[in-house]
């Protein structure tokens, strides 16, 4: 595939490692943001390539993984009412709520269609004009935009049927609760490339400021993070702390204004709870007052739901990277992505799914078949 | 403002929630959960050592002639896709896991339960591709059943095969088989009946059109076979594709199997639509492609053998089977690292043959 398989390069990867292990000179903990780079380092093995002294750490940035509890619960409690129509990205089926997950609720009769985009299940409505249709609007920055244009697009055609349960979230709070906690390790970020293409990354130079930590915004390829982690280690060898961005080929200092507009126009921020690392102040979007009537929270009255998660794993210490999943004793054993006991296990973004689905060998993780 | 309260305090997880109650479509996907629906349901209740084996296919000895005996059932939708439609499929799925045991396909029956409301023309048209699927091998349909149910009760209609095949003496083909130092072959670029399916389904469309793979296989495994050699297994990677397969084959003979990426045939196209959705084409569907694990020796001339023949025209030698990490199969990357390659829980796509 032109303009990807360049990112792949067997040779370009061992001399960007060789690059890599000539400045490093000391132990440098880093933590790519974005679960899709997670699953990228370690399909590929790219801890493998890396020098001993190059600590990688797992950051939050997956969505599946983060969207809290009691909006699972939410969204299973709208699927599982008569007249309903659920549209959601695929990954979210299998997250499990409180007491069941939404591939149960499908199997027992609720109407819940997997969609690859949320125009969908605009259609869906248009389509529908008899049921309620709702759509579960999980994600970063990233998919924003999209599901921004939904909402604008269901309004403009006057749809009545059509409605939103919203649970975005946002990445620099995240990061910035992250370098806040004492018992941070964390000495340089891979800032998520597809976030910055929808944003920009003039967010990112506050936390450099405030922070002191150098940031590369990275993209999603093997060659990519491997340029990243040389730029961050780079940047930490020489003492400098910046934001730099490897990912040019997609990332502006700006973003991309248009969709940054149509988010503005439907979005404002609010606080958000994160599965796993708890409630953030302004870390999260939700639909504009005078977006009300497509707030699948109001329409069902939802509002009062909450989820109470039981602290069954650890976690909190490896979205802090302050242990790795392979530490967890419930890890291949107890915690499957099969069974998971906690969010970085749910979805193939997470760092201990990662670790599971890739490098459970490389632990010597014997499991019972 | 509630910043910063989660990651100095305890941290929450959820309860995870057991799946042991109802059915899901999980459980048909060839995956994790389809593996312990036999083992804690249906291995208990059938028990015998011919069922035990886990092969796609029974061999049994019924008056000193080596019988395979295999059933499978047909529910894609659509029901016509480019490269073929339910009744070639459930003519080729069917003779392909006799032709895996080795076997030369000799009968079929067919049971169709059908929805009540299927256009006539349709089911005329599915009757006359069975036919001609079936002309072609050639295989008899000796036997048949069909059932119609109330709209909504099916899905336009859905389709079982059985067959029955004869096996050359000597032949002990099995997924039990495997030893390390064994070669694992493959008979072309994998993916293709199951991107075929989701594009069909999701409206999808790319610039060359992809087809469904449906083929039946039991000429190219004579072939194979006359090339000589000791052959441990043959396996058709259907649902759960490549990875499926070849995790079975390495749990069952308890051993490990390193493949290496690099050699893993894939069209282009199929590679782009698995990289546009998000998927892992080493799981994606295949309904003309086999899997061969042969003693060292044999690798070369069996692999000379499957590219004379047009359904194997694009083999490779895909790995080999090892004694290390026993139960897993492993993938040596384009960038040289290592990485598992693991079953699937459940489902990559839905219910696609």
């Amino acid at each position: 595939m032109k303009y990807l398989d360049e990112y792949r390069d067997a040779r370009i990867a061992r001399a960007l490692a060789a690059e890599i292990a000539r400045k490093t000179t000391r132990h440098w903990v880093l933590m790519e943001i974005c679960g899709g780079q997670t699953h990228t380092l370690m399909r590929y093995g790219i801890d493998e390539l890396l020098p001993g002294e190059i600590e990688m750490v797992h950051g939050p940035g997956c969505p599946v993984c983060v969207t809290p509890l009691e909006t699972i619960d939410k969204a299973i409690e709208i699927a599982s009412r008569p007249g309903t129509t659920l549209v959601s990205y695929g990954d979210m089926l299998r997250v499990p709520g409180s007491r069941t997950d939404l591939f149960r609720v499908k199997a027992s009769g609720g109407d819940i269609r997997v969609a690859y985009s949320p125009m969908e299940s605009v259609k869906v409505a248009r389509e529908n004009p008899d049921r309620q249709v709702v759509f579960f609007a999980v994600g970063f920055e990233t998919t924003a935009p999209a599901n921004a244009m939904a909402v604008w697009q269901a309004r403009r055609e006057g749809l009545k049927n059509f409605s939103m349960l919203v649970s975005h979230v946002l990445v620099p709070p995240a990061i910035r609760t992250l370098l806040s906690s004492p018992r941070n390790r964390v000495q340089g970020f891979i800032a998520p490339g597809h976030v910055c293409t929808v944003v920009g990354y003039r967010d990112y130079e506050d936390l450099v400021r405030d922070f002191r930590v150098p940031m590369v915004v990275g993209g999603f390829e093997p060659i990519d993070l491997l340029e990243a982690i040389s730029m961050l280690v780079g940047q930490l060898e020489e003492g400098r702390a910046e934001v730099e961005n490897q990912y040019v080929r997609s990332v502006s200092y700006e973003g991309n204004l248009p969709a940054q507009r149509i988010m503005a126009e439907v979005f404002d921020v609010c606080d958000r709870k994160w599965r796993g690392v708890g409630s953030i102040g302004a870390s999260g979007y939700c639909l504009r007052p005078e977006y009300a009537e497509y707030d699948a929270d109001r329409i069902f009255g939802l509002e009062q739901v909450t989820a109470e998660e039981p602290a069954e794993c650890i976690s909190a210490e490896v979205l802090q990277g302050l242990k790795k999943p392979f530490e967890c004793s419930a890890f291949g054993t107890g915690c499957t992505p099969q069974m998971p006991l906690g969010a970085p296990m749910v979805s193939a973004e997470g760092a201990c799914a990662a670790y599971y689905q890739y490098r459970r060998h490389a632990a010597a993780v014997t499991e019972e078949r | 403002m509630a910043a910063n309260s989660g990651l100095a305090g305890g941290f929450f997880c959820p309860v995870p929630v057991p799946s042991k109650d109802i059915v899901l479509l999980g459980h048909g996907s060839g995956g994790r959960l389809s593996a312990e629906l036999l083992r804690d349901l249906i291995l208990p209740a059938f028990d015998n050592p011919v069922l035990g084996r886990l092969d796609d296919q029974a061999v049994v000895s019924v008056g000193g002639a080596r019988l395979a005996f295999t059933t499978d059932s047909f529910v894609v939708q659509p029901l016509f896709f480019p490269g073929g439609d339910i009744g070639s499929l459930a003519v080729n799925g069917t003779v392909n896991d006799l032709a895996m045991g080795g076997a030369r396909p000799l009968f079929l029956s067919v049971a169709f339960i059908i929805e009540e409301g299927l256009p006539m023309e349709t089911l005329r048209r599915v009757v006359a591709s069975l036919r001609e699927a079936a002309r072609r091998v050639p295989v008899e349909i000796v036997t048949g059943d069909t059932k119609v149910v109330e709209k909504g009760s099916g899905d336009g209609i859905f389709i079982n095969t059985s067959g029955i095949g004869l096996v050359s003496p000597g032949l002990e083909l099995s997924a039990s088989h495997a030893r390390p130092g064994d070669r694992v072959l493959l008979s072309g670029t994998i993916g293709e009946h199951g991107i075929t399916i989701l594009a069909q389904r999701e409206g999808l469309e790319f610039e060359s059109a992809i087809e469904s793979d449906c083929a039946p296989l039991h000429s190219l495994v004579a072939a194979m076979l006359a090339a000589g050699g000791d052959f441990r297994c043959l396996r058709d990677p259907t649902r759960g594709g490549l990875s499926s397969s070849l995790n079975e084959i390495a749990a069952q003979s308890r051993v490990g199997i390193e493949l290496d990426e690099r050699a893993i045939p894939l069209r282009e196209e199929v590679r782009c639509a698995c990289e546009m959705l998000g998927l892992d084409p080493l799981y994606v569907a295949n309904e003309g492609k086999l899997i061969a694990i042969v003693e060292p020796a044999a690798a070369e001339p069996v692999l000379e053998a499957m590219r004379r023949h047009p359904l194997g025209a694009g083999a490779q030698i895909i790995g080999t089977v090892t004694d290390e990490h026993l139960g897993l199969v492993t993938m040596r990357t384009a960038l040289g690292t290592s990485r598992i390659v693991d079953m699937l829980a459940g489902d990559q796509l839905p219910r696609i043959c």
